[in-house]
């Protein structure tokens, strides 16, 4: 359902089926909506065979990535070394909020497809990494790990299976990093969250050196359906013509929209529709100026873009963005693309590691002049200097952080220079006299 | 700005939202139930040091905030310097290095909360609560504001979070009946 609101007739609701029902949070109640049914037919099955059910599917991960499960879980061979499962829940993408709902509606699903993925990947040990903020997940997953422990469902004899299957939940304490899969990591370590340079890559050498997967939550809940209808069910759903974009994705909508919430429709989804017609379109009175579809770190689309525009990794990226998390952000006429623009930077500002010189120094520098645009205090030479410290922040760094800041300017920039002109055009404090600068510092 | 006692001096330091905020004398943490607890939170890792995030969660329940103090127990506890355990204390946004009032309000103002008028909440929230100032701490120890990024609950702007609970849907007007709501 587009919860908090009423279910929409053209979604598709797999993941987001039960949101809104305080049964489906308890072990009785999940059971008997057919859960832990996968668990305990994937616990009597040859983790190959999985893998491949995995990969057939064409399911993948949800976090931002799209990178395909099956191939990653592959990576994870029978070797008898320690491998570990995480499931990264540090859901702290601006415009995103999906993964909150599944943890604090479908909790047992969660936990069902972290012990799936676990028993595939050839990890007796899982951790569930929470963000700090979200205390009301954490707690409906905590008491959902109890709850299976209790009756058996994971522990050493995992139902039944003679399989030693452990979860635990392990929360943060506030860095959007730590969302970053080697920063978690170090995170889960009892380190600071800086992410480590790669190779070598956690399949080889990831959560306290030994061979490591990391799945976002929202695939993680994925896989126990996919397992129990099989890979052609799953391949339903999605657009006949694009057999890379498979399956169902939930997109929360925030921002000046009438109906803001999470909705879950099958890859292929017309993103006009989804924005008039599942989230009842822009504010009475008003219009729609910009999107941002996949989460703060993605290129922002005028409305006419984002209307023509398709919602699957490729229609996406034929619209000049990607899909990332699913985060879609909606600004109307009202909004000041400039102000909202500083405001982001502000983020990634605010949450740099600062491990890497281009990134710590670059959002600083870069809010700084959006700011200084934003107050009426903009030179024409600003952009300028904007573009260039873009230019040396994109791919150049360790993490992709330094390059989510710069890809909202760069693409506002693009898409709404008239606004940053208009800005710098309207500030009179600024009387260039030629010279001036040297000769005050002589 | 730092969320800590305000500069002008003792009048405006308040009391943490649980436990006391002076931090000698004082019982130790690791002791009884919480010893017990964090022993059962070592056997999920393979190495103690692990255990910090957690271990600096169980000291700030039990304080109110995270002291020099606390930072050598928890050092002591888990075999690792106090110095790397306050590097690593910097790290994290939540948590506290100074005391705070009982009701740490956080007010999520990144850009999906901005667009929907996050910043007059945040303008009602130091109105009504008598803090003057982000970061700083009401003259009755109640109250301490700040903004912060991204508390992940877009679709409900604005969120604030109050301790340990968020509100959502919050506006400039729903402010003072959520605070007096509160104890």
């Amino acid at each position: 359902m587009g919860y908090p609101h009423p279910s929409h007739p053209r979604e598709t609701p797999i993941l987001s089926k039960y949101f809104g029902d305080p049964e489906a949070r308890t072990l009785s109640g999940w059971r008997a909506r057919g859960g832990y049914e996968a668990l305990e037919k994937a616990l009597n099955t040859d983790p190959q065979e999985l893998q491949t059910v995995v990969k057939d599917s064409g399911l993948r991960g949800r976090g931002g990535a799209g990178f395909p499960t099956g191939m990653k879980w592959s990576f994870m061979k029978p070797d008898g070394k320690t491998h570990y499962l995480c499931c990264n829940a540090d859901e702290s993408e601006p415009g995103t909020f999906k993964d909150r709902e599944i943890m604090r509606w479908t909790p047992h699903g969660l936990v069902e497809g972290v012990a799936l993925a676990a028993h595939t990947i050839y990890a007796q040990t899982a951790y569930i990494y929470i963000r700090g903020e979200f205390t009301e997940p954490y707690a409906r997953v905590c008491a959902a790990v109890e709850e299976a422990y209790a009756a058996g469902i994971l522990g050493p004899n995992a139902m039944g299976s003679g399989k030693h299957v452990d979860v635990h939940v392990h929360r943060g304490a506030g860095a959007y990093i730590c969302g970053e899969e080697t920063a978690l990591m170090n995170s889960l370590e009892g380190r600071r969250g800086n992410p480590r340079i790669k190779p070598p890559f956690p399949a080889v050498a990831g959560l306290f050196g030994k061979p490591t997967t990391i799945n976002n939550v929202e695939t993680l809940a994925t896989v126990p359906y996919i397992i129990k209808n099989g890979a052609e069910w799953y391949k339903q759903f999605g657009r006949p013509d694009n057999p890379k974009s498979i399956g169902t994705k939930l997109f929360s909508v925030c921002g000046n929209i009438s109906r803001p919430g999470n909705y879950e429709v099958a890859l292929g989804f017309p993103f006009k529709d989804f924005l008039y017609d599942l989230c009842g379109g822009p504010l009475e009175g008003r219009e729609i100026k910009a999107v941002i579809p996949g989460g703060s770190s993605v290129p922002i689309l005028t409305r006419e873009e984002a209307e023509g525009a398709v919602m699957d990794y490729e229609g996406m990226v034929a619209a000049g963005t990607m899909l990332g998390s699913g985060g879609v952000i909606v600004f109307d006429d009202r909004q000041d693309m400039v102000r909202q623009i500083a405001r982001l930077t502000r983020f990634y500002a605010h949450e740099s590691c600062a491990q890497c010189t281009q990134c710590r120094e670059g959002t600083a520098w870069i809010t700084r002049i959006m700011e200084r645009i934003r107050d009426g205090q903009g030179t024409a030479e600003d952009l300028d200097t904007l573009v260039a410290i873009s230019d040396g922040m994109s791919g150049k760094t360790i993490c992709v952080l330094s390059d989510s800041c710069a890809t909202p300017v760069m693409s506002g920039l693009k898409k709404f220079r008239h606004e940053f002109e208009a800005k710098i055009a309207a500030n009179k404090s600024v009387v260039t006299v030629p010279g001036a600068f040297r000769a005050s510092a002589a | 700005m730092s969320h800590g006692p305000s500069a002008s001096g003792g009048a405006l330091v308040a009391a943490p939202p649980h436990g006391t905020h002076h931090d000698e004398p004082h019982m130790p943490v690791f002791v009884g139930d919480t010893r017990v607890e964090l022993d059962r939170i070592l056997s999920r890792y393979p190495t103690k040091q692990a255990a910090l995030l957690p271990a600096l969660w169980m000291l700030q329940d039990a304080r109110g905030w995270v002291s020099e103090g606390g930072i050598e127990e928890v050092a002591a506890a888990l075999d690792i310097t106090p110095a790397y355990v306050k590097g690593v204390v910097s790290f994290y946004t939540m948590y506290h290095q100074h005391p705070v009032g009982r009701h740490f309000i956080q007010v999520c103002t990144t850009t999906p909360c901005n667009v929907c008028g996050a910043e007059d909440v945040v303008k009602s929230l130091l109105e009504h609560t008598g803090c003057g100032d982000l970061g700083l701490t009401s003259s009755d120890g109640r109250f301490t504001v700040i903004e912060v990024e991204c508390l992940g609950a877009c679709g409900f702007a604005t969120p604030i979070m109050i301790n340990n609970d968020f509100v959502e849907s919050v506006t400039p007007e729903s402010v003072p009946r959520i605070l007096s709501e509160l104890k």
